[in-house]
């Protein structure tokens, strides 16, 4: 009478399982599920850490008080001797007179209730304030700055083109980038790393640069840069403007921003149209200062300064400046994004040609078909008939790894093909102190069916220990891993869970068929 | 098919002082090396900088590119040739990292180009910032640490079957490290003394198993290091994740000999521990030794086919795997037996 039992039921659906996942990598399209994901050292590409510095974004926060609140002083006509940012993210104010004290508490209270009062001291009628953020303000700030940049970063590759990216927050203010497949490396670092804040600011045409450059700048004002090359020659030159610094209109109000070739020069430049109130302000500014200059700054790089020959409307502007079509592209892809809220550092890049990445799998592959190949050969010479199990046990194995990797769209990398090679040799591991254990009970005078039970049982708790302790180790590592390492706890843990069960399932299951239904009654072994 | 015998006896326990000997020197040696060299040689996951791979058409002089590269301003340090010979692969590091990274390796690949006339390829490039250099070396040791943790907590557990030992254990373990972490000590102090108060406990409590097998583990990743420091290679990612799993995989042949003898313990309970002792040893020697040989077999062919990007990972694992097997025979049993001393007097 034969039972059912559990063994084949669990045996079959785990491997018809493995093999359906897998299937898709071997054979593309035979059933709409994922190949199995290639990490960026197989396949090529670029992996990119940056840093959001939020402090800046705290700082211009805190300009941007600093700026409202001078404004709303005067205009209260409050008697300000000084208002200055001071150590990156405090305001420092000294008021004069009874009646200016009184108006500017009142103005603190009613219009920057959200400013904390970090000193006050007061002496001869003059007050002195230092004021800022309130820290859990600042860490909103801060988030805020972060979320926005991975937002504006995502658009930005988004339209760039590139198959498959992976963009995420790592931790507090780095944002991680996967851009497989990607050649122009460069090109990508440029788009992604620009800040791209677009601003338009009147010239100081009252000043004198000269005087400026001496180190004289007047405090309304600032020196910015327009670089310019030379075609013939190479050589970059930097001519020095003195703008001022108040910001008329930026890249914030921008709808579009597209590339044009000019008709005349044939030279790409950029053309930009702002929304409605872009567009009013645009108009407003360009009627009041007719025949003055106007500069457009992009990153605190002036990129053109024309004079304002009559009022404009409509809402579009255009930036010029020595772009190639490519280099245009990008500008208005970044512009487009919009600007990122602070500027990014890249802290950590990883780039692999796709060449190498093919090396990498053709070398995997090639160690690990050599490394099988020697491996089952030397199960079945020293153990014969049930090497032959063990190594058709082995063979289910690596199908369940891959089965396991695609069913779970984890990332196969080098480290994870290593991690592959390596179960191959410890899952026969398992097979050897079972046929090593069936050998002692056998010499002992047992029959094979009983030398087979007694070696299975005894076997298994020592199986189980060895095993947990590597899956262990494989668990801290994927926790603690990133990219490539992680692939290999990846690798180790399935290759673990993987050799548990062929061991003690399946090759069991062969046996006990073996032995009880064709009633063998010796073990080749 | 049979390479190890049956009824094979030999006298390993009488040989446990010259493997002491030959353990301690070894661990003498590691640590000897880690001074000279100023401590562990990191790679730039761990040290910060660049590091790019470069694959020529034709056959070329390190001394070209060292001289073709002089001209560029990157902070080169060291020039390297890098897997097959047939290959014309060169390793170069820079130490600088973000600032420089920019569009380094296309001025590389230009200077190359025409210091050598031939083309180049730029193969792979690495930038690792300071910064997270030294996040993924916190990041490194405390995967360490959790790794050795765990796998304390389970053995103790495990190969006394005292689980409430065993949590006795962790609740101390976490304790004591609470504490360190209070005076703010740097992250190998926090292992070294989790180490000690691990083997301490082990020592209180009486957990001589545990304690072999620890013991053993220690030796076995203090060897391996050595062996990187004195072989001048560099600490990696790829490294630790080999460190780790020898970590995980040392202890397989400890335990299967520590199972043996707990099951002879049974069976003759009226001889003397260090006949059972060498008794376990031969009978598991045959499963030690073919455990070990066909992972080997495997590693092996990885360090020989797998290219110049997993070479040292390959090589680590060789290490340990030779190792670890070696001491879950000459230091994991004997010290059972140190133990048993230490009980009559």
């Amino acid at each position: 009478m034969k039972k059912l039992s559990w063994r084949p039921v669990a045996v079959l659906i785990v491997i018809l399982t493995a093999i359906v996942y897998v299937l898709p990598s071997v054979w593309p399209g035979v059933w709409p599920h994922k190949k199995i994901n290639l990490g960026l050292d197989l396949q090529g590409g670029m992996h990119l850490v940056l840093e959001v510095d939020t402090n800046k974004a705290v700082e211009d926060a805190i300009e941007r008080i600093a700026q409202e609140l001078r404004s709303r002083l005067r205009k209260e006509r409050v008697r300000v001797l000084a208002l200055d940012r001071v150590h990156g993210t405090q305001i420092s104010t000294r008021v004069v007179g009874k009646a200016s004290i009184d108006q500017f508490y009142k103005t603190l209270d009613t219009d920057f209730k959200e400013m904390r009062i970090l000193s006050e001291s007061e002496s001869d009628e003059t007050l002195t304030v230092v004021i800022n953020l309130p820290d859990q303000e600042a860490e909103q700030i801060k988030k805020l700055a972060t979320d926005q940049a991975l937002e504006t970063i995502r658009n930005r590759i988004d339209q760039f083109g590139v198959s498959e990216p992976d963009i995420r927050n790592q931790g507090k203010n780095r944002i991680l980038i996967q851009l497989p497949g990607i050649k122009d490396t460069k090109r990508a670092k440029n788009l992604i790393g620009r800040t791209a804040l677009l601003e338009f600011k009147l010239l100081d045409e009252t000043n004198d640069i000269g005087a400026a450059l001496q180190g004289n700048v007047p405090p309304e004002s600032e020196i910015l840069y327009e670089d310019s090359q030379d075609p013939t020659t190479n050589r970059t030159t930097k001519t020095p403007y003195l703008v001022k610094k108040r910001t008329l209109l930026t890249g914030a109000q921008l709808v579009d921003a597209r590339v044009q070739i000019d008709s005349q020069y044939n030279d790409p430049y950029v053309s930009i149209e702002f929304d409605k109130k872009g567009g009013r302000i645009f108009e407003r500014i360009t009627e009041q200062n007719v025949k003055k200059r106007l500069a457009i700054v992009l990153d605190d790089k002036v990129y053109s300064a024309p004079v304002i020959q009559e009022k404009i409307s409509g809402g579009s502007a255009r930036i010029t400046g020595q772009f190639t079509t490519e280099q245009a592209r990008d500008l208005a892809i970044a512009l487009r994004a919009g600007a990122l809220p602070a500027p990014v550092n890249i802290l950590e890049e990883r780039t692999v040609g796709p060449s190498l990445g093919a090396d990498s799998i053709r070398k995997g592959l090639m160690s690990m078909c050599v490394g099988g190949i020697l491996v089952m050969l030397f199960m079945i010479i020293y153990y014969k008939g049930s090497g032959i199990i063990a190594d058709l046990a082995l063979m289910l194995n690596i199908v369940i790894i891959a089965g396991g990797l695609a069913a779970f769209q984890a990332t196969l990398t080098l480290p994870g093909i290593a991690g592959i090679i390596l179960t191959i040799g410890m899952a026969v591991d398992a097979n050897v102190l079972i046929f090593e254990r069936i050998r002692e009970e056998m010499n002992l005078g047992k029959t094979p069916r009983a030398a087979v039970d007694a070696g299975y049982s005894r076997a298994t708790l020592t199986i189980l220990d060895a095993n947990v302790t590597t899956l262990i180790a494989a668990l801290v590592l994927f926790q603690f891993g990133t990219g490539p390492v992680k692939g290999f706890a990846v690798t180790l843990s399935l290759g673990v869970l993987a050799s548990l069960f062929t061991a003690l399932v399946l090759s069991r299951l062969i046996f006990d068929y073996l032995l009880i239904n064709r009633k063998i009654k010796s073990v080749s072994i | 098919m049979q390479f190890i015998k049956p009824d094979i006896n030999i006298n390993f326990i009488a040989k446990r002082y010259i493997a002491f000997v030959v353990s301690a020197v070894m661990i003498l040696i590691t640590i000897i090396s880690l001074i000279i060299h100023h401590g562990p040689k990191y790679g730039i996951d761990f040290a910060g900088g660049t590091l790019i791979q470069i694959k020529f058409d034709a056959p070329t002089r390190i001394a070209d590119i060292k001289t073709g590269l002089g001209n560029l301003d990157i902070g080169i340090s060291s020039v390297q040739e890098f897997g097959d010979a047939t290959d014309y692969e060169f390793l170069v590091r820079a130490k600088g990292s973000a600032s420089i990274s920019e569009d380094v390796s296309l001025k590389i690949e230009e200077v190359l180009e025409s210091a050598t006339s031939g083309q180049v390829e730029i193969r792979r490039v690495e930038m690792v910032g300071p910064q997270v250099g030294k996040d993924l070396r916190e990041k490194a040791l405390l995967a360490m640490f959790f790794a050795l943790l765990f796998i304390t907590i389970y053995i103790s557990g495990r190969f006394e079957l005292k689980w409430m030992l065993s949590g006795v254990m962790a609740g101390t373990l976490m304790f004591a490290v609470y504490i360190l972490q209070l005076f703010a000590v740097s992250i190998p102090v926090l292992m070294a003394g989790a180490l000690l108060v691990t083997l301490v406990l082990f020592w209180f409590l009486e957990l001589k198993y545990a304690m072999g097998a620890v013991v053993a583990l220690i030796h076995d990743v203090t060897i391996t290091i050595g062996l990187f420091s004195i072989f001048g290679k560099e600490f990696t990612l790829p490294i630790i994740a080999a460190l780790l799993t020898i970590i995980g995989y040392s202890l397989n042949d400890t335990i299967i000999v520590f199972d043996r003898i707990r099951e002879n313990l049974r069976k003759h309970h009226k001889k003397r521990l260090d006949f059972i002792l060498n008794k376990s040893i031969n009978e598991t020697l045959g499963r030690t030794i073919l455990t070990s040989a066909t992972t080997l077999m495997v590693l092996i062919t990885l360090f020989i086919f797998g290219g110049g990007i997993i070479h040292d990972f390959a090589f680590a694992m060789i290490v340990g795997v030779l190792v670890g097997t070696y001491s879950s025979i000459f230091v994991a049993s004997p010290i059972l037996l140190a133990w048993q001393k230490r009980q009559r007097t």
